[in-house]
């Protein structure tokens, strides 16, 4: 079939559902929508609707990004404008059915925002939103709007129309454009995909193999889960293309097994491609053939790097290569050229052959073109998935998209690039995020994780809790990977413990630059992110807990107590009675005292302190028998 | 003949081959490098970290030596207060890992960890804040030739190179993630129920006490002879104390086996003062064997064979001897035996 004739079927499906006589259901349905209850929203509307009798299209959609307003729904009715409810639980839903779909109400209080003609409509036009106003939805474009198991969906917003142009021309072309449109490797280490993708071509090889790598891993990072389940075509379209210009004659997606949802829909993706002739033999008639096949990962973090995972792809272990080695693009599956991109690189790609390489490259910073796309999590009002351009400041995503630091807290520090990313503090809000400038600072871009501290985060527990992961994901080949960070985790604990030594700054400040300058690859070259920017930015901290054996943010047990205020207790006996420890003594009526040598620093007389009293409070050290 | 390079090393100029190594090369002049992981016989890994080098250029990098090929007019410094620093870092690691029961190790004095201890130095301070492991790993002993002691492995994986590189018989490989990495066999069953075909390959080149030969003693001389199991004809040399065998190791001079050995020409050689073995010929009298002289013996043989010649007799020989041996054999049934009654016990 030709494209003009697959596109136009696909318009068709598209516009007879924009079109529809019925309202239109949309659900964010991706992992993160079903994990806060999608699919028991979506139960609801359809039993409600077939209690009522209603003829309802139901849309199953990827995720809009804000993870804060799941389970996320939005609901068309013919000729009116797209309206998106925010936490839309089975309740809300059967409210919505009886108010806005039967009558007419649209219940702009559950509302998050509308696309469309705004009309007469009490409900801002989400765009509109501070929330998503400073975002640039370029890889997120169709998020949330079109059915990811649906081909004709992609297709008819302008889904493998790049593609199509990619085939007719020239492959050294089609890099031009990568290269004009400045695009770096959406995996972390920013490489430029243009010139990648031109050492894929020059490699001399027969047999060479795209790869695109879908191993995420960084704890609280879901940005390549999300461009899989929400939108697998564009990335198969972006390997395709790949596949022709380089001249691959097979593609892997090298997917975590603990995605089922996204593996699932890049199965059917696949399926649905190769039927339509976008991907197998022969593809659109070109002469190109690209097959793509998928391998599950199994679980270690350390296969997100590359040599690691063409191993793991062959049956090995997978254990990083040192270098100096070959590029992958020399040197890499079965020891052929191999051209291995993240995700996300490859979900640009479409667009960027469609809207030509300057299109991107007027997005963004001078050395960091295009968007960025971060987990914003911690401590933020508007935790979610968002996409920036460039060069955006850090206190723009807090203060604008993240709509500032929950609990009316104040902010600490900011972490980026996954567990081995560094801890920012405040002086560095202003700095643009993009990759140069992030480096800068002492952390890094990464994949993407962007975590928000406030000031009850402690920043020694914080650094021992990344370091934990990371020393847990060593592959264990490498002397000063595997034991230096165990090491540098024994003394944080032992810090956070109150076993602190004097000298312990100082081992960790040489244990962790020896690990980050000796390590065999990046995740040891940056395993001691965490560690080196807290004693740098927060040394204050460190010398606390080890010199005064207190813990300001009030986070290490060890280092905290707790206490009665004699003027404000009333003898109400709670606290004694939910004790687990028996530290609490004191008669009824009676001012109450906690045992300091008994006191397991649980916070349960805290907690269960009735709210009208307050008369426990947490302090930091820890205090001596007999109270305050 | 090589292409020659020429760099400089700490000052020195330096001569070497294209496609050698920087450790390769400095090695072979003398200067030594820390190093654990490498090995000349097996292709470099570069896990160790102890090998690091400051190559000068027009970014000065730091580069591991026993991967990294020697170019011409490159200038290679292998001590330099940043690397030292690392290295200090990294053996301190490695000892506060290790188990320190050097003089009860069958490896004192030619262990690697050691030398890389007596270069490098450690600094007292830093490595007595470093833990150690609270639970000792069980010693592997169910080899019967071999130990495995996971508690002096310092994971250079060359014995699971040498066992796929150059035995290819891929009998253990690293299990586990980070701290709980350690050599096994598949499924971390006891290493006698791998694959493994107790060659000892992996005992001669590990660089510390993790493996080592069982009931282990330094012998006293050396005799260089030729191993009497197979036709094969590998060179061997044996280890003698007391004037009994202790010890056998390949003939890195032999081109038969260039310093390798099998199960049995390693560990095979314990029959040689064994209590039960022959040592004069038997002669059986009245149904019983008695102890005889060799000329008694042998005239007794010679004259049995001159009353049997022709098609009564037949020769069967031995795949444990040399051609030359079987040959002669052939010749001695056809010849003077007068018969073609001859065969070999591999001929199947």
């Amino acid at each position: 079939m030709k494209f003009s004739e697959i596109k136009k079927r696909a318009d068709d499906e598209w516009k007879q559902l924009q079109q529809s006589k019925e309202p239109t259901l949309f659900i964010g349905a991706a992992t993160c929508g079903r994990s806060a209850g999608a699919l028991e929203t979506k139960k609801t509307f359809q039993e409600e609707f077939e209690k009522r009798g209603i003829n309802a299209n139901i849309v199953e959609v990827g995720c809009l990004g804000p993870c804060w307003a799941e389970p996320l729904i939005s609901i068309v009715k013919p000729g009116g404008p797209n309206i998106f409810y925010k936490n839309v639980t089975a309740k809300r839903a059967t409210e919505l059915v009886e108010k806005f779909i039967i009558g007419d109400d649209p219940l702009p209080e559950f509302a998050l925002g509308l696309v469309g003609d705004k009309g007469d409509y009490d409900i801002p036009v989400l765009w509109d939103l501070p929330n998503f106003k400073a975002q640039q939805r370029v890889l997120f474009r169709n998020f949330g709007f079109i059915d990811p198991t649906n081909i004709n969906h992609y297709i008819a917003n302008d889904g493998y129309s790049g593609l199509e142009k990619a085939i007719s021309m020239e492959q050294t072309a089609v890099i031009e454009e990568l290269k004009t449109s400045g695009l770096r490797g959406r995996g972390g280490g920013g490489f430029p995909a243009g010139r990648k993708w031109e050492a894929g071509l020059q490699a001399k090889e027969k047999e060479k193999y795209v790869v695109c790598n879908a191993d995420e891993g960084d704890p609280g990072a879901f940005m390549d889960r999300s461009v899989l389940e929400g939108e697998p075509h564009s990335v198969l379209e972006g390997m395709i293309i790949a596949g022709y210009t380089i001249g691959a004659q097979k593609g892997y997606i090298y997917v975590r097994a603990e995605y089922p949802l996204a593996v699932k829909r890049l199965q059917d993706a696949i399926h649905q491609a190769t039927d339509m002739g976008l991907l197998g033999e022969d593809i659109l008639g070109s002469g190109f053939s690209f097959e793509i096949s998928l391998f599950q990962g199994a679980g270690a973090f350390v296969c997100g790097e590359s040599t690691a995972l063409t191993l793991s792809m062959e049956g090995r272990r997978g254990m990083p290569k040192a270098s100096p080695r070959p590029r992958t693009t020399e040197e890499g599956l079965f020891d052929k050229p191999t051209l291995l991109n993240n995700v996300k690189t490859f979900s640009y790609v479409p667009q960027i052959i469609n809207r030509g390489g300057a299109w991107l490259s007027a997005i963004g910073t001078e050395k960091s073109k295009g968007t960025a796309v971060f987990a914003l999590t911690g401590m933020v009002n508007n935790c979610g998935l968002i996409e920036v351009p460039m060069g955006l400041t850090v206190r723009e995503i807090i203060y604008d998209i993240g709509g500032g630091i929950s609990n009316d807290k104040t902010f600490k520090a900011v972490q980026t690039g996954g567990p081995s990313g560094g801890c920012l503090p405040k002086q560095f809000l202003d700095t643009p995020v993009d990759y140069d400038s992030l480096k800068a600072a002492g952390s890094m871009m990464g994949s993407g994780g962007m975590v928000i501290m406030d000031e009850t985060t402690c920043m020694v527990d914080i650094a021992r809790y990344f370091l934990d992961f990371t020393q847990k994901e060593s592959c264990g080949q490498c002397t000063l990977c595997k034991l230096g960070t165990k090491q540098m985790l024994n003394i944080l604990e032992d810090i956070v413990d109150g076993k602190g030594q004097p000298k312990d700054i100082d081992i960790l400040l040489e244990i962790g630059k020896a690990v980050n300058g000796g390590s065999l690859c990046g995740l040891g070259q940056s395993a001691a992110n965490p560690v080196l920017t807290t004693i740098k930015y927060f040394r204050e901290e460190y010398e606390e807990h080890i010199n005064e054996k207190r813990c300001s943010a009030l986070a290490c047990k060890a280092l905290i107590s707790y206490c009665i205020d004699a003027d404000k207790c009333k003898g109400c006996t709670i606290c004694a009675k939910a004790c687990p420890a028996d530290a609490i003594s004191g008669e009824k009526k009676e001012v109450h005292v906690i045992d300091q040598s008994k006191c397991i620093q649980c916070g349960m007389c805290l907690e269960k302190c009735p709210k009208k009293f307050r008369a426990v409070e947490c302090v930091p050290g820890r205090l001596n028998e007999g109270g305050k | 003949m090589a292409d020659k390079i020429e760099l400089t090393i700490n000052g020195q100029s330096v001569k070497a081959d294209k496609g050698m190594t920087i450790l390769e090369t400095a090695l072979r002049k003398g200067i030594y490098i820390p190093h654990l992981c490498h090995h000349h016989d097996l292709d470099p890994v570069g896990a160790c970290r102890l090998c690091l080098v400051e190559i000068a250029g027009k970014w000065t990098k730091i580069a591991i030596s026993c991967k990294t090929e020697v170019q011409d007019g490159m200038v290679v410094r292998t001590e330099t207060p940043e690397i030292n620093e690392m290295r200090q870092v990294t053996l301190e690691l490695l000892i506060a890992d290790h188990d320190t029961d050097c003089l009860a190790c069958e490896q004192n004095t030619k262990c690697a960890l050691q030398r890389v201890a007596d270069h490098v130095g450690v600094n007292k301070e830093r490595l007595q804040r470093l833990k150690s492991r609270e639970v000792k790993a069980p010693i592997d002993d169910s080899n019967p030739f071999f130990n495995f002691d996971p508690n002096r492995c310092v994971l250079c994986g060359i014995c699971v190179r040498t066992c796929d590189e150059l035995q290819n018989v891929q009998a253990i490989d690293f299990a586990n993630r980070g701290l709980g990495t350690k050599i096994a066999g598949f499924g971390d069953k006891p290493r006698i129920e791998s694959n493994c075909e107790s060659c000892g390959e992996c005992i001669v080149r590990c660089p510390v006490g993790a493996l080592t030969e069982k009931d282990y003693m330094k012998p006293t001389h050396q005799v260089k002879t030729v191993c009497s199991f197979c036709g094969c004809g590998c060179g061997l040399i044996l280890g003698v104390r007391d004037n009994r065998l202790v010890s056998a190791r390949g003939d890195v001079s032999s081109p038969a086996n260039k310093g390798r050995l099998c199960v049995k020409g390693r560990f095979g050689y314990k029959f040689v003062n064994h209590p039960d073995r022959l040592t004069s010929p038997l002669i059986k009298r009245n149904g019983e064997f008695v102890k005889a002289e060799w000329d008694e013996a042998l005239d007794l043989v010679a004259d049995t064979f001159s009353k049997n010649k022709g098609e009564k007799f037949a020769a069967i020989s031995s795949a444990k001897t040399t051609n030359e041996d079987n040959y002669v054999l052939q010749k001695f049934a056809r010849a003077v035996m007068g018969t073609n009654n001859i065969d070999h016990c591999a001929r199947l």
